[in-house]
């Protein structure tokens, strides 16, 4: 496998939300909004690519039987930091995601590519993998959160969509819980059925 | 003597006429009076809510199943313009056309299609659209109106606010504001029974389900009193949607049990979610939510009320 597509695979073939359907509690519980699914996909890469890369470095002097809880400790630091940088220079998003930044910790798609990946690999190729598996997760989050957020409230990024549309009536399911269980499910069987008929 | 009837065949020799299609005519049918009841009542209006329903979700049934690439003539075996006539019969008389046209896309599209068609889906589809409809415009679907469009309370809403409610008389041959399809229970209980007759539905789930809620309101103290069997029976069984959604909707072939003893577990425990829900619940009905709910148990009543087969021992599976 070269090193391009390391990377890619995580934005199609392998996408964590699509396709491994890992991190599914921040994909359900943070898309009512474009910006709170972009933010949320973002600080999910930062720490999936700064975790692979310290896990990649440290993956011959941690020992096998405690590893899990070592890639914790790391994984935890990193989210730490990203909890307080985004406290710091984002309060608004901060607020809004609230819990699910802490909960990055427990994020399948981290733990799973640590054990995986970056245990395995070396340094640039395990950069690359975070990167791939982050860009889909936020692509992932973008997709489900704008077409929830475009039903739901009729705008996109908080911006007015729907102008030519004066007697719209927001499809209010669409922001609540089970809004993300039918976009999700209707988008993991679309895809299905788009790389059924690419097979 | 015609060489056709002495043709050999192998068994079975003889056909029953019953079919799909047959049985959602007469479910139809048996919808009819009530249905024809909503517009004599409302007016004209209705009338094209009652025929968008169908249509909408026959067309959208056609569309997806071309989309799908199965044959399209599945969308006119009746069972997509039943779903899409109930779907209408759910909704107030002061609701917009598209809603029901929404609610008859969602309920062959979320409720059926994607489940892979009949006899897949795990929820009734019109309950589900509707469930859809009532999250997602809330005021559009309480929109109450009486007869000439003018806003008026459900029986049951006035109920739980403690006004006066319409005499039984009113509640039994309709003449009061509801659903389309909730009014008249004289008109739903003679399609119901003859729905009954031709064995298209079994009597134990509606019996079991109305007989749960009359028992239990009947006894049960409603929110705010204590006194015990002091409640009115039979205005609950009379009104809301109870009567359409015992005969009609909670007996759908699909997401009901197959076996005697668990339809019977299906009704009671509709029943009991429904009058728990009346009673003491954040919404005044709770006929859709009970059903749903119970056909998402359906599986497992099935699954623990299967007979044991003549000979087998138990646990040796």
């Amino acid at each position: 496998m070269n090193d391009l597509k390391v990377f890619w695979r995580g934005i199609f073939d392998e996408n964590p939300t699509f396709r491994l359907l890992l991190g599914m509690c921040p994909t359900l519980a943070v898309s009512i909004a474009a910006g709170q699914g972009f933010g949320m996909g973002l600080a999910a890469t930062a720490v999936l690519v700064a975790s692979n890369i310290l896990i990649s470095l440290m993956r011959r002097v941690i020992p096998d039987s405690i590893r899990i809880p070592c890639y914790i400790v790391i994984i935890a630091t990193f989210v730490t930091m990203v909890d307080l940088v985004m406290a710091a220079f984002v309060p608004a998003l901060h607020q809004v995601l609230g819990i699910f930044i802490p909960l990055i910790v427990v994020n399948c798609i981290i733990l799973q590519r640590a054990e995986a990946f970056a245990s395995k690999n070396g340094v640039w190729r395990s950069t690359l993998d975070g990167l791939g598996m982050g860009v889909g997760f936020t692509l992932a989050l973008v997709l489900v959160s704008a077409i929830r957020e475009i039903l739901g409230s009729g705008t996109l990024f908080g911006i007015e969509v729907l102008w030519f549309w004066q007697s719209f009536e927001p499809m209010r399911i669409m922001v609540s819980p089970p809004g993300a269980f039918i976009v999700l499910g209707l988008l993991i069987g679309l895809i299905n059925f788009l790389s059924m008929r690419k097979a | 003597m015609e060489i056709k009837k002495l043709a050999v065949s192998s068994s079975p020799h003889l056909h029953s006429q019953n079919s799909v299609r047959r049985a959602m005519l007469w479910v139809l049918a048996a919808l009819a009076p009530a249905s024809l009841f909503a517009v004599y009542y409302y007016g004209f209006y209705v009338l094209v809510l009652l025929v968008a329903g169908p249509v909408a979700a026959v067309a959208s049934e056609a569309l997806i199943l071309r989309l799908r690439r199965k044959p399209i003539t599945a969308a006119f075996d009746g069972s997509a313009a039943v779903t899409g006539l109930l779907l209408a019969l759910n909704v107030p008389a002061g609701a917009s056309w598209w809603l029901v046209v929404m609610g008859a896309l969602l309920a062959i599209g979320i409720g059926k299609q994607v489940f892979g068609g009949i006899g897949h889906n795990p929820f009734n589809p019109a309950l589900a659209a509707r469930a859809i409809l009532v999250v997602s415009w809330p005021e559009r679907m309480t929109r109450w109106v009486g007869p000439g469009l003018v806003s008026s309370a459900t029986p049951l809403a006035e109920y739980r606010a403690g006004n006066l409610v319409p005499s039984h008389f009113d509640l039994f041959f309709g003449f009061r504001p509801g659903s389309l399809g909730e009014m008249s229970v004289f008109l739903l209980l003679v399609g119901g029974i003859t729905l009954i007759c031709l064995e298209i539905i079994d009597w134990k789930i509606p019996v079991s389900f109305i007989g749960t809620v009359a028992f239990l309101t009947w006894v049960l103290p409603r929110e705010g009193q204590t006194a015990f069997f002091a409640g009115d029976p039979i205005f609950h069984v009379l009104s809301g949607g109870l009567i359409l959604g015992a005969f009609f909707m909670a007996t759908d072939w699909t997401t009901s049990p197959i076996t005697k003893r668990g339809r019977i577990v299906m009704g009671v425990g509709a029943g009991i979610i429904t009058a728990i829900i009346r009673l003491y619940g954040g919404l005044p009905e709770g006929v859709t939510f009970a059903i749903l709910i119970m056909n998402a148990c359906t599986p497992l009543i099935d699954r623990y009320t299967l007979g044991k087969s003549y000979g087998s021992v138990r646990g040796a599976a």
